[in-house]
C-alpha cells in the first residue's frame, strides 16, 4: 500500500517543530508500523534526508518505548498494543496518517517522535520500590502466604510497562494510571503494607512536582492502556492516599 | 510527606468528589420540596416555610451549602487551568471520542453552564427570599391576603415562556454534567469495587436523568398550568 504521512519534525529540544508530509510507497500490509517507519528512514536516508528519530526497542510489547500518537489516538486505532504491535492492515490503501510525539508538559520532546519521559523514573524513585536487605539470606517470597486473587491484583497492575499512553490520552495529561498502578502492586501485597503511608505520599507528590494534569475519570487512560490496567489502580490509589493522609503523624 | 494533603492532585480531586456528593444530595432534597408543588401546594408551602424559617437550616446547612457550591465552582475552574497547563502543545490530530465520552470531557463546559444557571436562580429566588427574611424583616411567609406566598411566587415565576426554557435548557445541562460526576465522584474518593461500582453507574444515570427531568417537568406544570 501507499500512504501519505503528517509526522511531527523538530530538531531538538528547543526546536518549536512542525508537521512534515512524506509518502511512503510498498507497505506491506504484514508489516509493523515501526517496520513501516523503517522504510521511510530508509528512502529517507538514500534520498540523502535526516531520517526521523522514534523510540524502539524490545518490538514485541513489552519496553513501552515506542511513545506515537497515531492518528489522534496513543499507539493509533488498535487496542491492547503497543507501537510495534499495530500492523499495516489498520490501515488502507491512499491513507493520511498523523504521527506525533506523546504530548505533555512533563514528557518534553527531545527529538521529531521521541520524548523525555524520565519523570516516571523519578516517580518509581520517589518510592515505587519495598527496602530489602539483599545480603545473601532474603527470605523466600513465598513463605508469606498471599491470597490467590490479591497476588492476581498485584500481578496485573505490576504489567504496566511505563509507556506513557496514559499521559498521552488523558486530556489532562494525567499520570495516576501510572502511578495507581505502581502504588497497587506493592500495597496489595504484604510486602508492600510496611512503607505502604510513604510511598503513596512520595509518589503522588512526586507526579504532582513533574507537572502532570489532574486526573477527571474520563477513562480514557485504560481505554488507550496497552496492558489493560484498570481504573480500579486509580481508585485504590485514591484510598491509600486518603487513608495514609489522615492517619500519618 | 512534604505536601499539605488537600493541595496534592489527589487531595483535590477528593475533595471535588465530597462537594459534588454534597451538592447531590442537596439537589435531591430539592427536587423532592419542588415537586410537593406539583402534587400537594399546600404541604410545599408548610415545607417551604420550615426551610425558610428553621435556625439550624438557615444559619447552618445554608451557609454550608453556599461554600459547597463555591468551593466546587473555584476547585473546578482552578483545576481545568491545571489541566489545560500540562498539555501546552495540543495535538494535531486527536480523537478523543474514540475512548471516553462527550460529558466526561467536558465537565468544565456543563459546569459553567449550571453555575451561570444558579446566578439566575439566585436573582429569581434566593435573593427576594433574602430581602423579605433578613432586610425587610419579614419571617412570616405570608402574602397581602394572609396565606402561604412561596406556591404563588413560584408558579408566578414560571409564567414566563423564556424562563421556563432558560431552566429546562440549565437541566439538561445538569443531566449532562451528572451523568458523569456522580459515578466518578465515587472512583474519586476510591471507590471502585467489581460487584459495586456497575450498580453504582446506573445508580448515577438514573438520578442524573430522574432528578434534572422531574425539574423540568415541574417548570413545565406551572406553565402550562398557567396558560392552559
Amino acid at each position: 500500500m501507499n500512504l501519505k504521512l503528517k509526522i511531527w519534525r523538530q530538531k531538538d529540544a528547543e526546536d518549536k517543530g512542525k508537521m512534515v508530509a512524506y509518502n511512503v510507497t510498498d507497505i506491506s500490509e504484514h508489516m509493523s508500523f515501526l517496520e513501516m517507519l523503517d522504510v521511510l528512514n530508509e528512502q529517507l536516508v538514500n534520498s540523502g534526508e535526516e531520517p526521523v528519530a522514534f523510540d524502539h526497542d524490545c518490538r514485541e510489547g513489552i519496553c513501552g518505548m515506542c511513545s506515537l500518537y497515531i492518528n489522534g489516538e496513543a499507539h493509533g486505532p488498535d487496542r491492547g498494543v503497543t507501537t510495534c504491535q499495530l500492523h499495516m492492515r489498520m490501515f488502507n490503501d491512499g491513507d493520511t496518517i498523523f504521527i506525533e510525539p506523546f504530548r505533555a508538559k512533563a514528557f518534553p520532546v527531545i527529538k521529531d517522535l521521541v520524548v523525555d519521559r524520565s519523570a516516571f523514573d523519578r516517580i518509581q524513585q520517589s518510592g515505587g520500590y519495598i527496602s530489602v536487605n539483599t545480603s545473601g539470606n532474603t527470605q523466600d517470597a513465598n513463605a508469606i502466604p498471599i491470597p490467590k486473587a490479591d497476588a492476581d491484583e498485584a500481578m496485573d497492575a505490576a504489567t504496566c510497562i511505563g509507556c506513557g499512553a496514559c499521559v498521552a490520552t488523558c486530556k489532562n495529561s494525567s499520570a495516576m494510571l501510572f502511578v495507581g498502578a505502581k502504588v497497587s502492586q506493592y500495597a496489595l501485597l504484604p510486602q508492600g503494607k510496611v512503607e505502604a503511608k510513604d510511598r503513596v505520599m512520595n509518589m503522588v507528590n512526586q507526579m504532582d512536582k513533574e507537572g502532570f494534569g489532574n486526573c477527571t475519570n474520563t477513562g480514557a487512560c485504560e481505554v488507550e492502556c496497552p496492558k489493560g490496567i484498570s481504573l480500579t489502580n486509580i481508585a485504590r490509589m485514591n484510598r491509600e492516599y486518603f487513608s495514609a493522609s489522615v492517619t500519618e503523624d | 510527606m512534604s505536601n499539605r494533603k488537600g493541595t496534592t492532585s489527589v487531595g483535590r480531586k477528593i475533595l471535588m468528589a465530597l462537594s459534588g456528593l454534597f451538592l447531590i444530595v442537596f439537589l435531591l432534597q430539592h427536587c423532592t420540596i419542588n415537586f410537593l408543588s406539583v402534587v400537594a401546594p399546600d404541604t410545599f408551602n408548610e415545607v417551604s416555610q420550615f426551610m425558610g424559617t428553621n435556625p439550624l437550616i438557615q444559619y447552618a446547612l445554608q451557609p454550608v451549602l453556599a461554600f459547597g457550591v463555591f468551593f466546587h465552582l473555584i476547585m473546578g475552574i482552578y483545576l481545568e487551568r491545571k489541566n489545560r497547563n500540562a498539555r501546552p502543545i495540543k495535538y494535531a490530530m486527536d480523537k478523543p471520542a474514540t475512548n471516553s465520552s462527550w460529558m466526561s470531557r467536558n465537565m468544565i463546559i456543563t459546569g459553567i453552564m449550571v453555575m451561570l444557571f444558579l446566578a439566575v436562580h439566585f436573582y429569581d429566588f434566593w435573593l427576594p427570599e433574602l430581602n423579605t427574611k433578613f432586610l425587610k424583616g419579614d419571617m412570616s411567609g405570608l402574602n397581602a391576603a394572609g396565606e402561604y406566598r412561596y406556591m404563588e411566587e413560584m408558579a408566578h415565576k414560571f409564567s414566563n415562556a423564556g424562563r421556563v426554557i432558560l431552566y429546562v435548557l440549565s437541566f439538561i445541562f445538569l443531566s449532562l454534567h451528572l451523568l458523569h460526576g456522580f459515578q466518578s465522584a465515587f472512583q474519586s474518593v476510591g471507590f471502585n469495587h467489581n460487584k459495586y461500582t456497575p450498580t453504582i453507574k446506573r445508580l448515577g444515570n438514573l438520578y442524573a436523568i430522574v432528578v434534572p427531568a422531574v425539574f423540568i417537568f415541574i417548570a413545565l406544570f406551572h406553565y402550562f398550568n398557567q396558560h392552559a
